[in-house]
């Protein structure tokens, strides 16, 4: 995908560069190293003469890009680049008198960043939860790798390689950065009381992998420094990119963030589309929900439009933004985007 | 990458708490200070320490109990503390263990203690699981009440059956197999200095009616048990995936646990070892009724686990011992046992809320950080 390669924004590019820990660059394999060296060209000096001067205000914590954390192989069928994902087939679900997703279907396609986007209340967050079984639709249904995925319970649809992050940020508060991202981790593991009491050889192996696997994720979310500090104690901002990490930690084929960026300010947002873009160039496929047009316009692949629970639009960000559908929906409604 | 390396920097120059302070200590010196600590226990109701021993009643059957407290706490952690279920009828699981010791090797069987202690174990278990797995899809609030009736069901079915001997319940519970190995003196402080009394004595391991230590040792071993079992299951994917359950269950069920599962392993572990601590009991007591098992117990068993700290098992451990310790050693204001233990929890809830011990997360990073330091000391010194 080279609009995604491309150093469109050189400072993000450049601090993140600049800041890669030694620990960092020891991490991945020197084939991954050089992989990345393709995908995210030299800094220009000049880029690299303002960044000192951006550093003492900026508290925002550094990803570091370069860490391999592709995901783990969990044993589902393989679907090539470009082909379905997941399919929404037609799905409504009522709550009561409330049509929350009326006969809303589309497609997610494996390594595309898809935008679901939609003024509050469309049932972006409904369609979230139909997909991971919080909710079972009213009629029609989710085919994922093909196949329907049924009644199946939430943790099931997790093993399947399905992962969300959420709106309002849901840690596991008084458990560690660490233990966070081990538990999803631990999604794929299968350590039970037996093993765990006698440290079987199967307990010391899933530990030793759970524990790498972890820590990759956390030091490429730049949060290594923080893992021993309880979830609840984390900047805000960390915390979202650790709900990242815990959802990443599980190695999904599809992964959902509901509003990553809420409540952050257009820099970090900015940052954190950059952070997605590499997420997807480490081999995941993205569903993102968020609120702010213009940013899912600089991020996605597609877009794919709800409002009053009905799919209103679909088509690459430069159809979505001239669709007088989506125009009439979002005017007025997002003052962000007025601007 | 300045600030956080600043951070970094920062907790390692931090106060370091006990627990890492005892983790930098050469391995030599943490080993012996096991051992010191573990012969303390071990000769602690034969040292007879002025102050500390209970006057009126005998200080072995008060170490018993205050042990049974302690496998309790730490059986209702499990419950309680990792996984965060409000199980308020515990003493239900510990009257099923006390009982079936009673039934199969006194009542309607004389099978041998080492048999039916298992048996005992099982048995509590697996009434765990038949209580717990149609309640656990409940949450909460509903958890509580039932587990509330579940305690009280049982001791109205030991008051009403006569099969269990009802209201009279069952005696003449018969002793462990002891082994005669060899006999521990006591501490004589009568002349004001520690001497030793080679008249007093107990010997390790006689089961008998009037000396208690025995049993006080035997319990003791069973806690180191519980202990190690306890310690290896929270440190891995078991102990994390109840923590998850207890935070979030929504979250921890969307992140690949299945959370009834674990919540019903919970529940099952938490009453095998209360079924444990009463066998335990009944062996001890040599008769049970079902006066011994009211609800007040299980009041006080959660006490002891949110007195100490849910979820930090040294700190429940600390709860036991308060629980069941103090109202024996001030037995003389017996009368004000029971307002002075409000009061002291009143001003617990106001001064710690989270417990004497609130449990402090330190995981193998931590763990590995400082053993990386005891590494760099043992190279820099050799
Ligand atoms: N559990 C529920 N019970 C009843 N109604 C619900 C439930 N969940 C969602 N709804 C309704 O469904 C509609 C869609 O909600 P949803 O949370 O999916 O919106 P959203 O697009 O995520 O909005 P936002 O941008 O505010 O997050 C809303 O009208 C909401 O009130
Ligand atoms: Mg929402």
């Amino acid at each position: 995908m080279p609009e995604s390669t491309e150093p469109n924004r050189p400072d993000t590019s450049a601090e993140s560069t600049a800041q890669t820990t030694p620990e960092a660059t020891a991490e991945p394999t020197a084939a991954a190293a050089a992989d990345d060296a393709t995908t995210r060209p030299a800094v220009t000096p000049t880029t690299d003469a303002t960044a000192p001067l951006a550093d003492p205000a900026d508290e925002v914590t550094e990803i570091n890009p370069d860490v391999d954390i592709t995901p783990d192989d969990i044993g589902v069928p393989e679907v090539a680049e470009g082909e379905r994902l997941l399919e929404v087939d037609d799905v409504t679900l009522r709550f009561g008198g409330v049509v929350a997703l009326n006969e809303v279907s589309f497609h997610i396609n494996k390594g595309e960043i898809l935008g679901l986007i939609g003024p509050n209340g469309a049932g972006k967050t409904t369609c979230f939860n139909v997909m991971t079984g919080v909710y079972q639709p009213t009629s029609g249904g989710i085919r994922y790798l093909g196949k329907p995925l049924g009644k199946r319970k939430k943790f099931q649809i997790t093993k399947l390689g399905i992962a969300r992050t959420f709106q309002n940020i849901r840690l596991f508060a008084n458990m560690t950065a660490l233990e966070n991202v081990l538990v999803g981790v631990d999604a794929h593991h299968s350590t039970g009381i037996g093993a765990a009491m006698f440290r079987l050889p199967k307990h010391r192996r899933e530990e030793a992998q759970g524990y790498a696997r972890a820590m990759e994720l956390l030091t490429f979310m730049g949060l290594d420094g923080k893992a021993d500090e309880l979830a609840r104690n984390l900047p805000y901002g960390d915390q979202r990119r650790l709900e990242i990490a815990r959802a990443l930690a599980t190695s999904p084929q599809l992964l959902c963030l509901d509003e990553p960026a809420a409540g952050f300010n257009p820099a970090e947002k900015a940052k954190l589309m950059e952070l997605i873009r590499t997420i997807r160039d480490q081999g995941y496929t993205v569903l993102l929900i968020e609120h702010d047009m213009k940013l899912v316009m600089g991020v996605t692949d597609r877009i794919v439009v709800l409002e009053f629970g009905r799919k209103i639009a679909e088509g690459s960000p430069a159809e979505i933004r001239d669709n007088p559908a989506v125009i009439a929906a979002y005017l007025g409604v997002d003052e962000e985007d007025a601007s | 990458m300045s600030t956080s390396t600043g951070t970094a920097a920062s907790t390692k120059q931090r106060r370091l708490g006990f627990k890492e302070r005892v983790n930098n200590l050469p391995r030599a010196v943490k080993i012996l200070l096991w051992v010191v600590f573990a012969v303390f226990l071990f000769m602690l109701p034969l040292l007879n320490i002025p102050f500390i021993t209970t006057e009126g009643s005998d200080f072995g059957g008060v170490l018993f109990t205050v042990a049974t407290y302690v496998l309790v706490a730490l059986g209702l952690n499990i419950v309680v503390g990792y996984a965060g279920l409000l199980d308020l009828g515990y003493v239900g699981f510990y009257a099923i263990g006390a009982y079936t010791v009673g039934v199969l090797s006194a009542e309607h069987a004389k099978l041998s203690w080492v048999v039916v202690v298992p048996i005992a174990i099982v048995v509590a278990m697996v009434s765990g699981v038949v209580l717990g797995a149609p309640t656990l899809r409940v949450r909460g609030d509903y958890l509580a009440i039932v587990t509330l009736g579940f305690g009280e069901i049982v001791r109205l079915t030991l008051v009403n059956s006569e099969w269990l001997g009802a209201s009279r319940g069952i005696s003449d519970i018969p002793k462990p197999p002891g082994v005669e190995l060899f006999e521990v003196p006591s501490i004589d402080w009568s002349s004001g200095a520690p001497v030793v009394d080679l008249d007093t004595t107990s010997t390790f391991l006689k089961f008998g009616i009037t000396d208690f230590v025995p049993y006080y040792w035997l319990a003791l071993g069973v806690i180191a048990l519980v202990l190690l079992f306890d310690i290896l299951v929270k440190s891995s994917r078991v102990g994390r995936a109840w923590e998850a359950t207890r935070e979030d269950e929504d979250a921890a069920e969307l992140m690949g646990v299945p959370t009834f599962r674990f919540k019903l392993l919970a529940f099952a572990l938490g009453a095998a070892i209360g079924g444990l601590s009463g066998a335990l009991f009944a062996t001890k007591a040599g008769f049970i009724n079902p006066q011994s098992f009211e609800l007040l117990l299980s009041i006080l068993f959660i006490a002891a686990v949110v007195v100490g700290g849910a979820g930090n098992r040294w700190g429940v451990i600390v709860g036991a011992i308060v629980v069941a310790y103090f109202p024996e050693r001030f037995r003389e204001f017996a009368d004000f046992r029971v307002l002075v233990f409000g009061l002291a929890l009143m001003l617990l809830a106001i001064f710690r809320p989270q417990g004497l011990l609130p449990p402090r997360r330190t995981v193998r990073a931590k763990r590995a950080d400082a053993r990386q330091a005891v590494l760099e000391e043992g190279e820099a010194s050799a």
